[in-house]
């Protein structure tokens, strides 16, 4: 089985804070990270390579800096790693973007697509579903758990209030859910090989046949207009004492907001 | 693109079990006063099986025009039955505006949608503007819920958005009202991109809907362990509410996706929201900011949750919950005797 | 602090911190108060490469580097000192000495299954009456044909009773004095060889610390580790790159206990303030942080020596001298900053200066560390 998962750098948005001053966020130290629907998805694909043998490369589109991501996703057990990386490609929104990742993929083998949900910085939950209908794949969303059988693919599709159980033929593209597993720790060997040995391909505009004008900003259709923080709320009352004492505050509360 | 051939504005409502989803009727709420801003029709489609029943209740929350899809294939909510299905009738009726709930059928949907009319998208909206030129000016938090980005489509139509369910409010039900229901006609053939629903299953009890919930008693990293969210429980019961986590909390294994609260889960405005060890990162503040009564419970005086909330409670949870459940459970069995 | 980290290390240094998140830190109290073997642990270590970092791979490691290992041993400690101690052991005393001093058979036999994590080392050389004086080895090893016949015992062995593989210091010609010491290589099961009793620790109380006893204990001859009357160098060089290990380990601890006073200090309030807000408390903390701070230095650059085959037996005894007084120092004045808190168990800084006490004592007292370090200024 040929298995592409399509990973995405991002800042680790539970680091970022707000100064409480001035409302600006504070990104100085924030670290990045794989994001967790995506890092599930490539767990995904690890253990589908450990039951049935597989190669797993792991696509991302980015700046330079995500090799990183790129080298911790080889650490981890992924066997080709690619950076789609280009001028062209800068600015773009979650249509342009698809369209660039599946002109890349278009380049290359598979059987299965993966991609996170959603990624934690933008938290759109679009390009999977877009790269899909680029090329033409049955997509599923929100998947959960993933069983390979042969020619098709069984998958628990999760929704609010329940859940599908899905059959897919390959080629498909399924989005994942962090919960899904734990992800794998890197090895030793792995971040060695992945600093030693690993050549991270970079591909740019010249290595996939796309139309530059549906890229990047130029083939965003959406636009920021303006972007801004929030207030903060102010603060009420915060109260010490012992575990009894506290609790009478909080019974105390909910009485005198009528709660019970 | 001539953007004057596209008027009017649509919503997708989305049916589960053939039962219309609250988000659907907030939207048609947010799209009527979309509709009269910009001095155009309001458009429903309802694609689903033997939904026609549905199309009144529709118009009665707004709607100018039903738009019913209805085949057996659209019983069932899958990606691409629904996507031509939206896609005809979009094509039709060239809307200006087009609006999905962001539930996991929303966010499904409007992707494939979008990518095959080659339009934008902006997910999770929880605010929806028109501008002096007819624009939509979609605003969304961004970066985690750190910062808010209004987003505009300005040379492609139509303008899509899906929206975060619970942020708009619905119209008061109004059965004078009055509108056009019609019927498209399609034929779905399967093609590579149909995919098979072997069984659904809907959960139950455990698995209810917090953003339906008035009382949510909420944990977080500090709770400690799955097991640790007993005391929770025996409080939510006690309240008549139900249990919701933060993502540290769910990305631990401890509770379920469906009942994070936050950025990346769900938005709740309950009447009481009880915070036990939840530190109050941002992102979750952002999905329970909005709740009437904040209560935080963290062992860390300096945890920003207190920021938020109406009483901080400076303490540890498994050591103040009991205190609670008991005065509680009293105060409970008191009224029991009155009745 | 990176010192000279690079992106390699950084990333690996990542893995270490998760790990001890993850799977180390929830489990040190237990393992503490049951005075449980880690043994999970370890296993998830090799299954890492863990246990193997810094020796080739043809000979099962990972082909990392040697600051990668005393990073590794760091930041266990910063969590849990007894799981930073078996590695330690495991992989400076045993592994180490059969890389630089064994034959090639030795090699493929011994250390593969070492570095893997298959099997886990042991060192024996202290004695009743030989500890920091190694010259007084009491236990002989006498040649028979193709065997060497053990006779003796070694005392607060680190990783006894779970190691598979030990590195046994013994006297073959007392005559010689310390040209007449040997190291061997003796496995779990060799017969005549069995473990003794554990010892009560005030602290480190998961790691296992037990009597060697060797009983006419038969050891092939080809089991001789770095040649006939070698033993007293094996062993002082062993000891050597050991120490940076301990000091390594005395680090993690301190800045475990740091990093708990930090957060702490920032929670507790008296007289309508937290604690972080009076003087005294910043100035200690002060203090901490500074001394912390030296002491990587002074360790990241014997590590560095010796990852670059300069002489670094002096850099090492500093490190390790001035890494476990600052451990102690710093645990105990996290113990103090937490008040009565602090001595509970209900906080880890208890248990950490507990654990910090033995960097002090075990592969060489300081006063040892200061004879080292003073006889290579005075010579």
């Amino acid at each position: 089985m040929k298995i592409v998962v399509c990973i995405k750098q991002v800042p680790d948005t539970n680091e970022v804070k707000l100064d409480p001053k001035t409302g600006t966020l504070i990104r100085d130290g924030v670290p990045s990270i794989i994001n967790p629907d995506d890092k599930a998805g490539l767990e995904a694909a690890l253990r589908l390579k450990d039951e049935f043998g597989a190669h797993i490369t792991v696509i991302t589109m980015g700046p330079p800096q995500a090799t990183n991501a790129l080298k911790e996703a080889y650490a981890m057990g992924a066997d080709r790693v690619i950076l789609l990386t280009d001028r062209v490609f800068a600015g773009a929104d979650t249509l342009a973007t698809s369209t660039t990742i599946a002109a890349a993929l278009k380049k290359l083998d598979f059987d299965l697509v993966i991609t996170g949900r959603q990624a934690i910085d933008g938290d759109t939950a679009q390009v999977g579903p877009q790269i899909a209908e680029h090329l033409e794949l049955p997509q599923i969303s929100y998947v959960s758990k993933f069983e390979h059988k042969g020619d098709h693919a069984v998958v628990k599709r999760s929704f609010e209030d329940g859940f599908q159980m899905v059959k897919v033929k390959y080629p498909c593209l399924i989005t994942t859910l962090s919960e899904m597993n734990d992800a794998r720790y890197m090895s030793i060997r792995g971040i060695l090989d992945a600093h030693r040995d690993l050549e991270v391909e970079t591909w740019t505009f010249e290595n996939i046949e796309a139309d530059p004008e549906k890229m990047g900003l130029k083939g965003s259709p959406t636009k920021v207009k303006k972007s801004f923080t929030k207030g903060v709320k102010s603060a009420g009352k915060v109260v010490e004492g012992t575990p009894k004492e506290l609790a009478t505050a909080i019974v105390d509360k909910l009485k005198e907001k009528f709660v019970i | 693109m001539n953007l004057n051939d596209y008027r009017g504005v649509l919503v997708f409502v989305e049916q589960r079990s053939n039962e219309i989803q609250n988000v659907s009727l907030e939207l048609l709420g947010k799209g009527r006063k979309i509709a009269d801003e910009l001095g155009v029709s309001l458009m429903a489609v309802l694609p689903g099986y033997e939904a026609k029943k549905h199309a009144k209740l529709l118009v009665e929350y707004g709607a100018d025009k039903v738009i019913l899809v209805d085949d057996k294939a659209l019983e069932i909510f899958t990606t691409e039955p629904y996507t031509q299905a939206l896609v005809k009738v979009i094509n039709d009726e060239k809307p200006e505006v087009v609006l999905f709930g962001a539930t996991s059928i929303g966010r499904d949907l409007a992707p494939r949608i979008s990518a095959r009319l080659q339009t934008g998208l902006t997910a999770d909206c929880t605010s929806l503007e028109v501008d002096e030129d007819r624009m939509l000016l979609m605003t969304r938090p961004a970066f985690g819920g750190n910062i808010m980005a209004t987003i505009v489509s300005p040379d492609h139509r139509p303008q899509m958005s899906t929206v975060r369910p619970g942020v708009m409010t619905k119209l008061e039900r109004d059965a004078t009202r009055k509108g056009e229901i019609v019927h498209v006609d399609m034929k779905f053939e399967k093609n590579s991109q149909y995919v098979e629903v072997i069984s659904f299953e809907q959960e139950t009890e455990e698995k209810m809907d917090i953003q339906e919930s008035n009382v949510l008693i909420s944990g977080g990293r500090g709770v400690g362990s799955a097991e640790n969210f007993s005391l929770l429980y025996d409080l939510a019961d006690e309240l008549s509410g139900l249990v919701s986590a933060s993502r540290a909390a769910v990305d631990s294994g401890w509770m379920d996706h469906d009942r994070q609260v936050g950025q990346t889960g769900k938005t709740v405005r309950p009447n009481l929201y009880l915070a036990c060890g939840i530190s109050g990162a941002i992102q979750h503040v952002a999905g329970m900011e909005e709740a009437d009564l904040i209560i935080a419970i963290n062992k860390d005086k300096g945890a920003p949750i207190f920021d938020v909330s109406d009483l901080g409670i400076v303490g540890d949870v498994h050591k103040v919950l009991p205190f609670v459940i008991e005065e509680i459970k009293k105060i409970n069995d008191s009224k029991r005797i009155e009745d | 602090m990176t010192f000279n980290m690079t992106s390699e290390d950084l990333m690996m240094r990542d893995l270490f911190r998760k790990f001890t998140e993850n799977e180390v830190e929830p489990i040190a109290a237990e393992i503490d108060e049951n005075e449980e073997f880690p043994a999970e642990t370890v296993k998830k270590m090799a299954a890492l490469g863990m246990m193997g970092i810094p020796f080739p791979r043809e000979y099962g490691g990972a082909g990392g580097n040697y600051f990668q290992y005393i990073n590794l041993v760091e930041e266990l400690a910063v969590a849990c000192g007894t799981t930073s101690v078996v590695l330690s052991a495991h992989t400076s005393l045993c592994a180490a000495p059969i890389y630089e001093f064994g034959t090639e058979e030795q090699k493929k036999k011994y250390l593969v299954p070492l570095a893997k994590g298959e099997k886990i080392g042991a060192f024996g050389l202290t004695e009743p009456n030989a500890g920091t004086d190694a010259s007084g080895q009491q236990t002989t090893a006498i040649l028979e044909g193709d065997h060497y016949i053990l006779n003796g015992s070694k005392i607060f062995i680190t990783n006894a009773g779970y190691a598979d593989v030990y590195i046994v210091i013994a006297m073959t010609d007392k005559s010689k004095g310390l040209k007449g010491i040997t190291a061997f290589i003796v496995e779990s099961g060799f017969e005549g060889f069995s473990v003794g009793k554990k010892e009560k620790k005030m602290g480190i109380r998961g790691s296992s610390t037990c009597e060697l006893i060797f009983e006419d204990c038969k050891v092939p001859v080809e089991n001789m580790l770095g040649g006939i009357g070698k033993g007293f160098k094996v062993a002082m060089m062993t000891l050597d790159g050991g120490r940076i290990g301990i000091a390594a380990q005395a680090l993690g601890l301190a800045q475990g206990a740091y990093n708990e006073t930090v957060k702490y200090v920032k929670e507790r309030k008296q007289f309508g303030r937290t604690i972080s807000q009076f003087q005294n408390t910043q100035f200690e903390i002060a203090n901490m942080k500074t001394k912390i701070e030296a002491a990587r230095l002074l360790l990241y650059s014997a590590a560095d020596k010796k990852g670059k085959k300069l002489p670094y037996s002096q850099d090492a005894a500093m490190a390790k001298l001035f890494c476990s007084e600052v451990a102690m120092e710093v645990t105990t004045k996290a113990v103090q900053l937490h008040g009565g808190y602090g001595y509970t168990r209900e906080y880890p800084v208890e248990r950490m200066m507990r654990d910090a006490k033995i960097t002090e004592i075990y592969e060489g007292t300081s006063e040892v560390q200061r004879m080292v370090i003073s006889s290579a200024e005075l010579k």
